[in-house]
């Protein structure tokens, strides 16, 4: 038995040693930080323990937007991307010609650079002294006032980021919920049908059921994804994202170690400390929901 | 409910781009299936049984022809208006639903005037379980179940809503042996206290002819043969008829007519006319003769090579070779009551006249004759 117990400990080390050093302990380590008050990273040195840095970063207005702004991309995106793919992927499973074909541009912006498509964005949304930019143009049509999408309220560039958001994780969920509504058995709708069932039934009490596994996963890595939202704002507004009122928590992070105002690991682990708290929450409270509706076969 | 199919013909595309004929899996049924009778659809795979099943269901459009249910012409009825339940071959229970929420569904389907209450569905469900002998198991999902509850569950649904007709495909295949007499078995007792009138497709001809009222069977989309299990299996019409009914199948040779008799080699059979009277025309002939028309005879008319005796028990399998057998060795089915040894190399047999049959070498149909 002791043997047996060796060997498998021999088998797990590698896994263990590389998850342990890159994994684990940086985790301990950010935690650990993040009740050092005052460290500083040239001379090692720090003057107490205590909860200061998460004083100091719940009461720091760029941290309170960041969490605002977090907080509307997630409430906003997931579901409507989640929505959206939906829709397609029901849609695209029920048409025969050029399916392959849709299947591919669909999944195009999946293997596209972001800030590539953020560049293209900014070109759309943006109004410049020279031109209004396309979208501009094409509200001007519909009688409406140009907007500054990318240097202009808050509102347009949150909606421009939420758009942009959806845009590029649609395809990842087309996919998984295009495979998912394939492996639906013909049979099942064959059953359905005969029995006299109307196609919204069948969606709600057959197709929704049989693929909530993968619709659950989705809407899992969506609030996961969200939450940690970064590259996406920089792509649209640039690296000064405080300046732009667009800041995210990954975002904040990010600025806290390596910004103009960086230098500050303490306050940069309590913030990643709070964004841990708030993902693992909306987590747990994604699979008590999920044990009532989700179906594993 | 009475059926009635009339010219009936499925044609599907060719998937062969080089030829272009299409593929007839339904050719020209006509039959009419009578009320409140279980019909077993025969044949061997890819001879377009299920397409069968799925026109009458309505799952597939007919090329042309009807379908009547009653006096209702219900040919371009989509499925969920014709008022049938269907059995699928692997059951297509909704795995996340328990076996009640499974049998209610079809009721839940209901609207309008037909909508029922939720008490009225559970009753009725009940009523269905009890039919199939599964109301102990309504909590369960189907994923608990074994496959022949599953099977049952599969049956309550379909008959939950009283269906006009009821189909079932291939409805013992995914059972063991044991289990598929049992459930054959069951399915002859439910449909009888029903009445439904019931058509079920199988491969297996020993299931269809155990339990079914009227067979048909099928082959390469033609009907070959409609009657009662007794009757076609002893008046096949043909050579593919009889080789695949029964079990051990029927011994096939090579033979001839003669000058009035009967020939497998040098062995002369027996003496035959045709059925009005008159000798048969000399011609080479196939001969089928069935395991149970062979009588142990020391003046036997045919000689066997003996390869082995097989003891069952209640009978005697005699297993042997002949040069003229289209068959790789006969198989001969004789009582065990004689106590008889077989011994030596050869075994001789007299031949029981009613069951031999003779087919013509080029049509394959049955020629008539009577023995003298």
């Amino acid at each position: 038995m002791d043997n047996r117990n060796n060997k498998a400990w021999l088998y797990l080390l590698p896994a263990i040693l590389f998850l342990g050093c890159f994994m684990v302990y940086p985790l301990i380590d950010v935690f650990i930080y993040s009740f050092e008050e005052g460290y500083n990273s040239a001379s090692q040195t720090y003057f107490g323990v205590g909860l200061y840095n998460y004083s100091y970063v719940l009461h720091d207005p760029y941290f309170l937007q960041a969490v605002k702004n977090t907080f509307i991309l997630v409430i906003f995106t997931v579901p409507v991307s989640t929505g959206l793919a939906l829709l397609i992927s029901v849609g695209l499973n029920s048409i025969r010609p050029l399916k392959e074909l849709y299947q591919t541009v669909y999944f195009l912006p999946y293997v596209t650079n972001t800030l590539a498509v953020g560049l293209v964005f900014m070109i759309l949304f943006k109004k410049t002294p020279y031109s209004d930019g396309l979208i501009n143009l094409i509200l001007n049509i519909f009688g409406m006032a140009p907007v500054d999408f990318i240097d202009g309220p808050y509102w347009a560039k949150m909606f421009v980021l939420c758009f942009y958001t959806v845009w590029v994780v649609m395809p990842f969920k087309i996919l998984i919920l295009t495979s998912a509504l394939a492996s639906v058995k013909q049979d099942y709708y064959n059953a359905a049908r005969i029995d006299g069932t109307s196609r919204m039934r069948m969606f709600t009490r057959i197709t929704l059921p049989m693929i909530s596994p993968s619709l659950f996963y989705l809407i899992i890595t969506g609030f996961i994804g969200a939450f940690k939202a970064y590259s996406d704002a920089v792509a649209l507004f640039g690296t000064d994202l405080n300046a732009a009122e667009m800041n995210t928590i990954v975002g904040y992070v990010y600025d806290m170690l390596y910004g103009n105002s960086g230098g500050y690991p303490s306050y940069a682990s309590a913030a990643a400390i709070i964004l841990f708290a708030i993902v693992l929450t909306i987590t747990c409270i994604n699979l008590l929901i999920s044990k009532k509706h989700v179906h594993y076969s | 409910m009475k059926i009635t199919l009339k010219n009936l013909t499925k044609k599907f595309p060719s998937r062969n781009k080089k030829v272009r004929e299409d593929v007839i899996a339904v050719n020209d049924f006509n039959f009419e299936i009578p009320d409140g009778k279980l019909i077993g659809l025969l044949g061997p795979s890819g001879c377009g049984k299920s397409t069968a099943l799925n026109l009458l269901c309505g799952l597939q459009k007919p090329t042309s022809g009807q379908i009547l249910f009653g006096e209702d012409d219900v040919t371009d009825l989509p499925a969920e208006n014709r008022g049938v339940g269907m059995v699928f071959q692997n059951y297509a229970l909704y795995p996340h639903l328990t076996v009640k929420k499974n049998i209610m569904f079809p009721l839940e389907n209901l609207r309008g005037k037909d909508k029922l209450s939720k008490e009225v569905m559970e009753a009725k469900a009940l009523e269905a379980a009890k039919l199939v002998q599964i109301d102990e198991l309504m909590d369960r999902k189907p994923s608990e179940l074994s496959g022949g509850q599953q099977q049952r569950v599969a049956i309550a649904r379909a008959l939950v809503k009283m269906p006009r007709v009821l189909l079932l495909d291939e409805p013992l295949s995914n059972l063991d042996a044991r289990l598929r007499l049992q459930t054959r078995e069951e399915i002859r007792r439910i449909q009888k206290e029903t009445g439904i009138t019931t058509i079920f497709v199988t491969h297996d001809q020993e299931e269809a002819m155990s339990i079914s009222d009227i067979i048909v069977v099928m082959e390469t989309g033609r009907i070959q043969q409609i009657g009662k299990p007794q009757e076609v299996y002893d008046n096949p019409v043909n050579l593919f008829v009889a080789k695949f009914l029964g079990t051990p199948p029927i011994n096939v040779f090579s033979g001839r007519i003669e000058n009035g008799s009967l020939f497998i080699g040098t062995d002369k059979i027996l003496n035959v006319k045709s059925a009005d009277g008159t000798s048969l025309a000399d011609q080479p002939v196939t001969i089928g003769i069935r395991p149970e028309g062979f009588v142990l005879s020391d003046d036997g008319a045919l000689t066997l090579n003996l390869t082995e005796v097989e003891v069952m028990g209640r009978d005697i399998t005699v297993v042997s070779t002949h040069p003229e057998s289209q068959n790789v060795e006969i198989r001969s089915i004789i009582s065990s009551e004689n106590h008889v040894e077989i011994t030596g190399d050869t075994v001789k047999f007299a031949i029981k006249p009613h069951k031999v049959h003779i087919f013509s070498v080029e049509t394959g149909q049955r020629i008539e004759f009577t023995a003298e």
